[in-house]
């Protein structure tokens, strides 16, 4: 069989399977084995990707052969089928903790068969922007996924969630305004949207031209991504959602937006990395955002601002514009999005416990060890402690600054370390007052693991096992990421795409 | 490539009511400037497939067609912004339902975090290890930054609504 006919099947077969769980809206247990079992064989379709564009090049699909490459291109190398494969493992193992009581929380009547559709849109809209091969491929991508982010975000349709939500429609709404706008001024200027002719026509033009269009498109990816300056309405509006949904947005959607920065800096403007600008904004995104999350009281919010900073960590390796940047970058992408999710959930279970995140009334957790034990392995990652991933992927990103040897790459390098060590006042503060605070008087609640289904347990105990594993298979995937930044700053990507051509 | 001014000029015109619209804190009027923003925005779409041609159908000359292509992007790009539309009209009225207005409002813990910092207290993350039996409960209201004062003020607002 021809392995480019894999391309399309991660954004297919949760298209479809989103109909089939429409259809048994009645049926929630049905609902749920439907998209457990879609994400899980779209995760192992993502392995053969990954393996395949690892060992053959670019795989690349012209959906429909339509002649002169008029069609929709998909293309999966080996970045793009990296963040499928981590994203479909993610999505599978999220989608077993929404029930119904955690999906319509206090309102009533909420509508819980909604869930699993939107969710399975979610995922196909996600895995469409990381195979998209032009940039109205990725709009559309962008476009599937906010929809069905809208949605999840305001499931239920509470006070609360209704009026983060709407930060949250609102600032996507514009970003996808803009992007529009960016993609209209490109094919006004090019006559084209593939990111195969792309960079070719865009170095023709005008130097001014060529720095707007770049400009205008990490404005609307920097939106996506939550960089510094335009970071404010992510913190607002992910808390509110419940704990499965905000670990899958934590995790997966600003990373798609990194994705695309990515692809931008690297496939249309090679020759203008913007090191200065993008250095600043990294080291500013990582100290504000950490700086705000000592502020909070309330752990989703908390984790909210250090997801906000450690996008900063990603966008100095884009940043650096050297394949050693690149590479460590791709490693950071990987291992965050596993931990965010981790964290998120851990925090899931935690509000399920001790029925709140608000630090000021947390307490007494640590008489439940096997929650200690999730909560602090993946915080402890998160603050680049050194067994663990968030430790080697940092070490990777400074090494590669530092081989730069311009004073802006060692200020970033400072404020690295700096972060890393604030993550890790950050996240232990959360340790001390949720889990070894005395409790208040009034407080009777017994703290135990049995409040949760069983699967709960097992399913969070495996995602943060895999953080873990992160550590032991770092050697092939360093090897892996810095295979795929060679791919990417050497051409690859065009040649293969225009060899397919049908 | 020649761009039709006309054009350029309503779309930048559209663009900036938009723009003006979409600063506003109403849903509604929000609304109203996504939707002029996105006709804006398409209207440069039109600007950026060049002059005017036929029908771009099967079997037309190739040379004198207009370039099809911004149209089916432009076509997308309108279905989108219905369903955007549909959306938020669906929120705003949401928002109507439970507020009774349908104005954005603030950030609660933002709110407390300010308020906070308006009293020159440490954060709620920070733990006073020297005076622990003050903090321990967390009841203080000065302390919590008006938490508890605004939760039990709300249950009473929701007790009288009853």
């Amino acid at each position: 069989m021809d392995l480019s006919n894999l391309v399309p099947i991660p954004v297919l077969l949760p298209l479809l399977a989103a109909g089939i769980t429409l259809i048994l809206a009645r049926h929630p247990a049905w609902q749920k084995i439907v998209s457990g079992t879609t994400l899980g064989l779209v995760a192992v379709f993502a392995l053969i990707l990954c393996l395949a564009a690892d060992a053959q090049g670019p795989i690349v699909l012209w959906v429909g052969a339509w002649p002169d490459g008029l069609g929709i291109v998909l293309v999966a190398d080996r970045l793009s089928s990296l963040m499928v494969l981590v994203s479909s493992i993610v999505t599978a193992i999220v989608v077993i903790f929404p029930s119904r009581r955690d999906v319509s929380d206090s309102a009533d009547g909420a509508p819980v068969s909604v869930f699993h559709p939107t969710f399975l849109v979610l995922t196909a809209g996600v895995s469409n922007a990381f195979l998209a091969g032009d940039l109205f491929n990725l709009f559309v991508g962008f476009e599937i996924l906010l929809f069905s982010s809208y949605v999840l975000i305001m499931l239920g349709a509470t006070r609360e969630r209704v009026r983060a939500g709407s930060t949250y429609v609102v600032v996507s709404v514009l970003s996808s305004t803009l992007f529009l706008l960016a993609i209209s001024i490109v094919y006004g200027a090019t006559g084209t949207v593939s990111f195969a002719q792309l960079p070719e026509r865009l170095a023709a033009l005008d130097p001014g031209l060529q720095l707007v269009i770049q400009l205008l498109l990490l404005v609307v990816f920097g939106i996506k991504a939550a960089i510094f300056p335009l970071q404010s309405w992510l913190p607002d509006s992910y808390p509110t959602a419940p704990a499965s949904v905000t670990a899958v947005f934590a995790g997966l959607l600003t990373k798609v937006g990194v994705f695309a920065i990515i692809r931008m800096q690297t496939l249309l403007f090679p020759d203008s990395p913007l090191t200065d600008l993008l250095l600043v904004v990294a080291i500013l995104t990582m100290l504000l955002g950490i700086l705000g999350a000592l502020a909070q009281g309330e752990i989703k919010r908390l984790l909210s601002f250090t997801l906000v900073s450690h996008i900063g960590y990603m966008l100095l390796g884009i940043a650096l514009g050297t394949v050693a940047g690149l590479g460590a970058s791709i490693f950071y992408i990987v291992h965050h999005i596993l931990v965010q999710t981790a964290l998120f959930i851990v925090v899931g279970l935690i509000e399920r416990v001790g029925g709140s995140t608000s630090l000021a009334r947390l307490g007494g957790l640590a008489s439940v060890p096997l929650l200690a034990v999730l909560y602090l392995v993946p915080a402890l990652n998160l603050g680049g402690i050194p067994p663990f991933s968030g430790f080697l992927g940092k070490v990777a990103l400074m090494d590669a600054a530092l081989a730069t040897e311009t004073p802006l790459a060692l200020l970033a390098v400072i404020a690295g370390v700096a972060t890393s060590l604030l993550t890790l006042i950050a996240v232990i503060r959360v340790w001390q007052r949720a889990f070894w605070q005395d409790r208040g008087e009034d407080d009777d609640r017994v703290h135990s693991l049995r409040v949760l289904p069983r699967i709960w347990v097992v399913a969070a105990s495996g995602l943060v096992g895999i953080t873990v594993l992160l550590t032991v298979i770092a050697g092939p995937l360093t090897d892996f990421a810095y295979r795929a930044a060679v791919d990417i700053q050497g051409g690859a990507y065009t040649v293969a795409v225009e060899e397919a051509l049908p | 490539m020649t761009p039709t001014l006309i054009l350029a000029i309503a779309g930048g015109v559209l663009i900036a009511a938009g723009v003006y619209l979409l600063l506003e804190r109403s849903l509604m009027r929000i609304l109203a400037g996504v939707m002029l923003a996105g006709n804006g925005v398409n209207l440069l779409f039109l600007v950026s497939a060049g002059p005017a041609g036929d029908a771009a159908l099967v079997g037309a000359d190739p040379e004198t067609i207009a370039d099809p292509l911004p149209q089916a992007m432009v076509l997308t790009a309108i279905v989108i912004t219905l369903a955007t539309s549909a959306f938020l009209l669906a929120m705003s009225y949401r928002s109507f339902q439970l507020e009774g207005h349908d104005e954005v409002a603030d950030d609660v813990e933002d709110a407390i975090v300010r308020r906070r910092a308006e009293a020159d207290l440490s954060s709620e993350a920070y733990v006073d290890i020297s005076d622990s039996d003050s903090e321990s409960g967390g009841r203080d209201d000065s302390e919590s930054g008006g938490r508890f004062e605004r939760e039990t003020g709300s249950r009473a607002e929701d007790e009288e609504a009853r």
